[in-house]
């Protein structure tokens, strides 16, 4: 397996975290994985991303020129993102959040209103990133959902520790979310 | 054993302690201030000493104080603060004092910008302050700072150090010592220069660290450190998957140079590309070692933008057709 995923949104949507938790949980289950940051004078409200690399082998560039995965967060990084994705690939919109799918015609489109999820069935809209990375893992079981639990409890200590629960359970959501469409016989969607 | 998954910066932090640091003195600058960060907590848990200076300058002689009575002393900073330490850091190979300084180069020149570069190869391996001297160079860059991979520490191995018989550490029950940096006699000062041209030479006997990978028989070697080194082994993988013979040497010490390796696997290959996120600064050691016997070719990306494997596999595959080299899927 190799798999290179770009998460990008908003600065506070807490995408670096998504990214973290994905990476951790990779490294948890026995993969050589990798994390590289955007990084720069950026803030709430600007850009971030960041890269996540999973792989079976030793990983060589950190940086992907065209991802697996792409998952976005806000209109923007759909647009500066959504056109790398690699054939075949998947991309992952916050539909809550982004109109429309981009010009990509050839990937598959999974679209998760990530913000509503959050606010009505976690009760927090802060717990977006985890809404989204539930569905990716259910929908691409890129890591075991067992080691996305060790990872947040690795990364969440100390006087975090009181926020496990509450990511624990914004996963879940996410992941009840794509079993829900599944049950109810919703196909992939091709793009539009 | 266990894995963390670390960024770059935290990981010499917490090697820097677990290789018995005494003390941390250092002033912020992005792309290293989690090293700081980092330190601030975790050296007074071990009872070491960690301070944040008023400024570079004074960080680097706080770094000359420490050293010169005994302690094992880091400072870090990045491009323009580590121009700032230069007067220390010449100072204190004249005055042959041990310390660590870790630069997580940034776009330059001047404040540049934030984002990963190796335009400081020049800075840091020919000298960067005034004087005839070299400093053990390796090689990580802003990059590598800020991402994280799994980090696994084992328990670190020393052979016992010699004693400090120069440190003034307090003269009580011995004869006086002292610690300079000048020698106003040129008969003397020759003498010094002389001393510290046998230790260099001697860094160049023992301390020359380098990995080879890739193709046992390539047509083409391959040369980059740092954040490059990590492209370069996606781009060795991916021609051999188009039929390309490539291989790659990753110098780990810039100083001293692994140029042996280098012109050996240079002339079995017979032709280089030097491959650096900055316009050419490697590239004049990569020349000096292959001594003018196959060509050397060149692609480097400044600014803090980093060359990506399609782009360097396009330039290795353009290097392979003009020189007439036929591969087994024939392009």
């Amino acid at each position: 397996m190799h798999v290179e995923t770009v998460i990008a949104g908003f600065g506070g949507q807490g995408i670096l975290f998504l990214g973290r938790v994905l990476a951790t949980a990779g490294m948890i289950g026995g993969y050589h994985v990798s994390w590289y940051p955007s990084y720069g004078p950026e803030m709430r409200g600007g850009t971030a991303n960041c890269t996540v690399i999973l792989s079976d082998q030793e990983i060589g560039s950190t940086i992907s020129d065209h991802p697996d995965i792409v998952v976005v967060t806000n209109q923007p990084a759909l647009l500066r993102f959504g056109p790398l994705v690699k054939e075949e690939g998947l991309l992952v919109i916050n539909s809550s959040l982004v109109r429309g799918t981009g010009h990509c015609p050839t990937v598959e489109v999974l679209n998760v209103p990530g913000n509503e999820i959050a606010g009505a069935m976690v009760g927090d809209p802060r717990t977006l990133n985890m809404v989204i990375l539930g569905a990716l893992v259910a929908h691409r079981p890129l890591v075991w959902e067992e080691d996305m639990r060790l990872a947040l409890e690795e990364i969440l200590s100390g006087k975090k520790r009181e926020l496990i629960e509450i990511n624990f359970q914004a996963l879940d959501a996410g992941k009840k979310f794509i079993r829900e469409r599944r049950d109810a016989g919703v196909s992939e969607r091709p793009n539009e | 054993m266990k894995r963390i998954l670390m960024k770059g910066n935290e990981a010499i932090a917490e090697a820097a302690v677990r290789a018995g640091c005494d003390l941390y003195f250092g002033y912020p600058i992005t792309p290293q201030t989690e090293i700081s960060e980092y330190l601030s907590s975790r050296l007074p848990e071990e009872g070491k000493v960690f301070l944040q200076a008023e400024s570079e300058i004074a960080a680097i002689y706080m770094v000359y104080g420490a050293a010169a009575v005994g302690k094992r002393v880091l400072t870090s900073s990045s491009g323009p603060g580590i121009s700032l330490k230069q007067e220390g850091i010449s100072y204190l190979v004249s005055a042959e004092l041990p310390a660590v300084i870790v630069n997580m180069s940034r776009g330059g020149p001047g404040l540049g910008n934030i984002q990963p570069s190796q335009s400081d190869y020049f800075q840091a391996v020919k000298g960067g302050g005034h004087g005839d001297y070299k400093t053990i160079v390796l090689a990580p860059d802003g990059m590598l700072g800020q991402m994280m991979e799994p980090v696994v520490f084992t328990e670190p191995q020393f052979d016992p150090l010699p004693p400090k018989d120069w440190a003034v550490s307090g003269k009580e029950g011995r004869k006086r010592r002292f610690i300079i940096c000048f020698a106003l006699d040129p008969q003397e000062l020759e003498k010094v220069n002389q001393a510290l041209q046998e230790k260099f030479r001697a860094m160049e006997r023992n301390e020359i660290r380098y990995e080879i990978f890739g193709d046992e028989h390539p047509d083409l070697l391959l040369v980059g450190y740092g954040t490059v080194a990590r492209i370069l082994k996606s781009v060795v993988r991916e021609g051999a998957r188009k039929g390309l013979r490539l291989a790659l040497v990753r110098p780990i010490t810039l100083y001293p140079f692994p140029s042996a390796v280098m012109k050996e696997k240079a002339v079995q290959a017979g032709r280089v590309i030097d491959v650096e996120m900055n316009h050419g600064q490697m590239l004049e050691d990569v020349r000096l070692a292959v001594e003018g016997r196959v060509p050397v070719h060149f692609y480097g990306r400044s600014g803090g933008m980093i060359p990506t494997v399609e782009d360097t596999l396009q330039k290795v595959m353009d290097i392979l057709s003009r020189e007439g080299v036929k591969h087994e899927n024939g392009i």
